[in-house]
């Protein structure tokens, strides 16, 4: 380091470390992954979510409101329809307001519980969840998968095989089906799949999102999590040492080591860990949650159900493997005292964040005007003179209906002295425009002022104001800023 | 292809891009094996005195994926253009794809629209859906000038009104979209006389609409106006045979008052409208004469 620097480039030594160097290939072949199926107070826990996202996922399209699909988003005439609401493009504002709040909810649940969107949520667990159980309900027990697919290829494995891929398919198929039924409304495609009428676009999302399930949930399933995933490492970044992670008891569990029930352990001297092996054999990103954390780990808690059933067996206290924290661990803090850590600042400012993004996320859907208004000058002459000495300008205005049914609007326009619309939609003297249910309509209107208000005001762009309302609720007044301009 | 000066770097690029694919398989093909150290999994290399390499192995079915990209080149490639100028097999243009695209689309709409053309422009005025299709081809075609409501402005026609240069029928406007028109007022201001005999002129003009003028003026003025008469008419009713404007009425398309009158005697002007004929089809331009005879002719709410 403090040698002086010489006009050569600086050469880094290359020391050879001891050992014989081996070729091996840097394109690592897959071990396929056979976790062994698991029960208990989290498997529990993890499958009343799997029902939960799921009734929600494939049921929600199927429910009818207001003699129309409760949650369609139709993506040819760009309306948006949940439950009450029909939303525009123009309101995309919202659904950046619903991806903030689940960007903070994540921060949120990870700086409190760890990974416990990946455990329990996530759709990538979710539907390898219920893979797994189509896999040990045809092909059996972590034991018998093994067996089979290192078996020769006989009639029972040819059949188990088949009929699994096929299970695995119609969830794969169905799930498609459900995803476009998002944006079709999904009784005519129920109906147009018996003919197979689909059209080209239904077609392809069917398949490519069924098949995707199907090679996601049944092929790749941890892969996605280990490489795909970008969650999956900044979510690790957002752990600290009072984050609830699912931990490996090690002061309490080694040294390891099998033991027949009832040794005492302080003549054996061992720790509660019979090495049993049961919790590495349910992991479903095949790790051992022995060696501490690691980035791979999805937080699913099988390896706490699987030891906690191992320590009921052996007569030992349960939570060996248990949610902990690392200071709860390392300071042997009780359960109660890890609790009281929860509220750090961290976990009280993400809190915050998210509960008033929350509230103004509700409150400005609430106060959201049924209708909107786009002003547009329009593309010929800036300015023109009409009649004796008049200045007119036209606009283009567009008026969407966020309502379901028909909608009478009255146009007024401020700003100028002496402003006043000479004519809407072609009509004189009109300033009420009707727009049909859901519909956008446009509108020329001509807006004058007289010679005297023009001199007065001066050549230029002077601000105004067009005000819109609706017929039938004059207090929703909707304010939209244009220019008026009176030539040289 | 005109794209390029010479058809060497039409085979310059051809050649980066196919050693492009190449080096990438052969990147993949070197990188696949490594020596590492038996014991402890690391290349064997130690940096800064302590850090070292771990052989951390990428999934072979990520390989793959770079595989499937290379091969999916290698099949783009040949089927579309992308080697330098080939064309590839597909023979596929951005220019080939807009034309079928409309092709398509005018095989669609071409029963609606038959159906409109054989129906006469002012049973058309009375249709809804007509007057609709109408008003997006004004918007789209003639509004840039004439504005969205139609009324135009100075030197662009008002073609609301029931005034009109060439000729109001639908058969009329139809012609003027198809064919386009251009009015020439030429400069007359040598033939009428002195810059005084101009003046009294536009005063005469203006005292044929009843608009304020010198009356003394307009009438020195009247025996001048036999210049004018020639293309306006002896009454200045003007001719739509011509398009010369009817100068009795309170239209003033290029202004009004002496000033503007004068301007146009002794500079003349040439205004064009441009013809639609090869941007729009004979059907389409009959559905946009209905429409912009119905400004002017029915009942305005026949369009909503």
């Amino acid at each position: 380091m403090t040698a002086p620097r010489s006009a050569a480039a600086r050469v880094i030594p290359i020391v050879p470390v001891a050992g014989e160097p081996q070729m091996v290939s840097l394109y690592e072949k897959q071990k396929k992954i056979y976790p062994r199926s698991v029960h208990g107070w989290f498997a529990r826990w993890r499958w009343a979510m799997v029902w939960l996202t799921q009734l929600l996922f494939y049921g929600l399209p199927w429910l009818n409101w207001n003699g129309r699909q409760a949650v369609l988003f139709e993506l040819t005439s760009r309306r948006f329809y949940i439950f009450d609401l029909v939303l525009y493009p123009q309101d995309f504002i919202y659904l950046t307001g619903l991806l903030v709040i689940s960007a903070y909810g994540l921060f949120f649940f990870t700086a409190v519980g760890g990974r416990l969107w990946c455990g329990y949520a996530c759709p990538q667990t979710v539907y390898t969840e219920i893979f797994l159980w189509v896999e040990h309900r045809i092909e059996g027990e972590r034991g018998a998968r093994m067996k089979l697919d290192a078996g020769p290829w006989t009639p029972n494995k040819l059949w188990r095989k088949t009929a699994k891929h096929a299970v695995w398919l119609a969830i794969g198929l169905w799930t498609g089906f459900t995803f476009v039924g998002y944006f079709t409304p999904i009784q005519t495609l129920w109906a147009e799949a018996f003919t197979l009428a689909f059209g080209p676009w239904e077609w392809f999302w069917v398949n490519f999102y069924g098949l995707a399930t199907y090679g996601n949930a049944g092929f790749l399933r941890e892969q996605v999590c280990k490489y795909m995933c970008p969650y999956a490492r900044f979510q690790s970044a957002m752990f600290d040492h009072d984050t609830m992670i699912v931990s490996y008891d090690t002061a309490r569990g080694d040294p390891r080591g099998t033991r027949a029930r009832g040794a005492d352990l302080k003549t054996l001297g061992l720790g509660d860990c019979i090495d049993c092996g049961l919790c590495v054999h349910v992991c479903p990103v095949g790790i051992d949650i022995r060696d501490g954390l690691q980035y791979e780990c999805i937080a699913c808690t099988a390896c706490i159900d699987a030891c906690d059933s191992v320590m009921d067996k052996m007569k030992y206290p349960r939570g060996l493997i248990r949610y902990a924290t690392q200071n709860g661990l390392a300071k042997r803090l009780s359960r109660a005292a890890m609790f009281r850590h929860v509220l750090r600042p961290r976990v009280l400012i993400y809190g915050a964040v998210l509960v008033a993004i929350s509230v103004a996320f509700v409150v400005s859907l609430n106060l959201r005007h049924t209708f909107k208004v786009d002003i547009v000058r329009d593309r010929m002459t800036l300015a023109r003179l009409v009649g004796q000495g008049q200045i007119e300008n036209l606009y283009r205005v567009q008026l969407m209906n966020a309502t379901e049914r028909p909608q009478r609007y009255h146009l007024a326009v401020q700003g100028v002295p002496g402003i006043a619309l000479a004519s809407v939609g072609g009509a004189a003297d009109a300033a009420d425009v009707d727009v049909l249910p859901a519909q956008a309509r446009w509108v020329t209107v001509a807006v004058r002022v007289s010679p005297q208000a023009a001199r007065e005001i001066g050549p230029g762009a002077h601000p105004i104001r067009f005000e819109v309302a609706a017929a039938d609720d004059a207090a929703r007044v909707v304010r939209e800023r244009s220019t008026f301009v009176v030539p040289r | 292809m005109s794209d390029f000066f010479s058809s060497g770097w039409s085979i310059y690029i051809a050649a980066a891009t196919i050693l492009g694919l190449v080096a990438c398989l052969w990147l993949l093909i070197i990188a696949a094996r490594r020596r590492v150290m038996a014991d402890d999994n690391t290349t064997g290399h130690v940096w800064d005195e302590d850090l070292r390499e771990l052989n951390n192995p990428l999934p072979r079915w990520w390989m793959w994926l770079f595989v499937i990209t290379v091969v999916f080149a290698a099949i783009y490639l040949a089927i579309y253009p992308g080697l330098g100028s080939a064309p590839g097999s597909l023979n596929w243009t951005s220019v080939g794809q807009h034309r079928e695209e409309q092709a398509k689309a005018h095989a669609e709409t071409a029963p609606l629209f038959a159906g409109l053309a054989a129906t006469p422009a002012a049973a058309l005025a009375r249709n809804p859906q007509a007057m609709a299709i109408g008003e997006r081809l004004f918007a789209n075609n003639c509004a840039t000038c004439h504005g969205a409501d139609a009324h135009g402005s100075k030197g662009f026609p008002n073609l609301a009104d029931t005034d009109w240069l060439w000729g109001g029928t639908p058969e009329k406007i139809k012609e003027t979209i198809t064919n386009g028109r251009q009015g020439m007022m030429p400069p007359v201001a040598a033939a009428v006389g002195s810059a005084e005999d101009v003046r009294n002129v536009a005063n005469y003009v203006l005292s044929l609409s009843g608009s304020p003028h010198n009356s003394i003026a307009a009438q020195l003025g009247r025996a001048k106006f036999a210049v004018c008469a020639a293309c306006h008419g002896a009454d200045g009713k003007g001719n739509q045979a011509m398009g010369t404007p009817n100068l009795t009425d309170n239209t003033w398309l290029h202004g009004w008052g002496e000033d503007a009158i004068v301007a146009m005697i002794t500079r003349g002007k040439t205004n064009v409208m441009p013809a639609h004929g090869e941007r729009l089809t004979p059907e389409q331009i009959h559905v946009l004469a209905a429409y912009v005879w119905s400004l002017s002719n029915a009942p305005a709410t026949a369009a909503q």
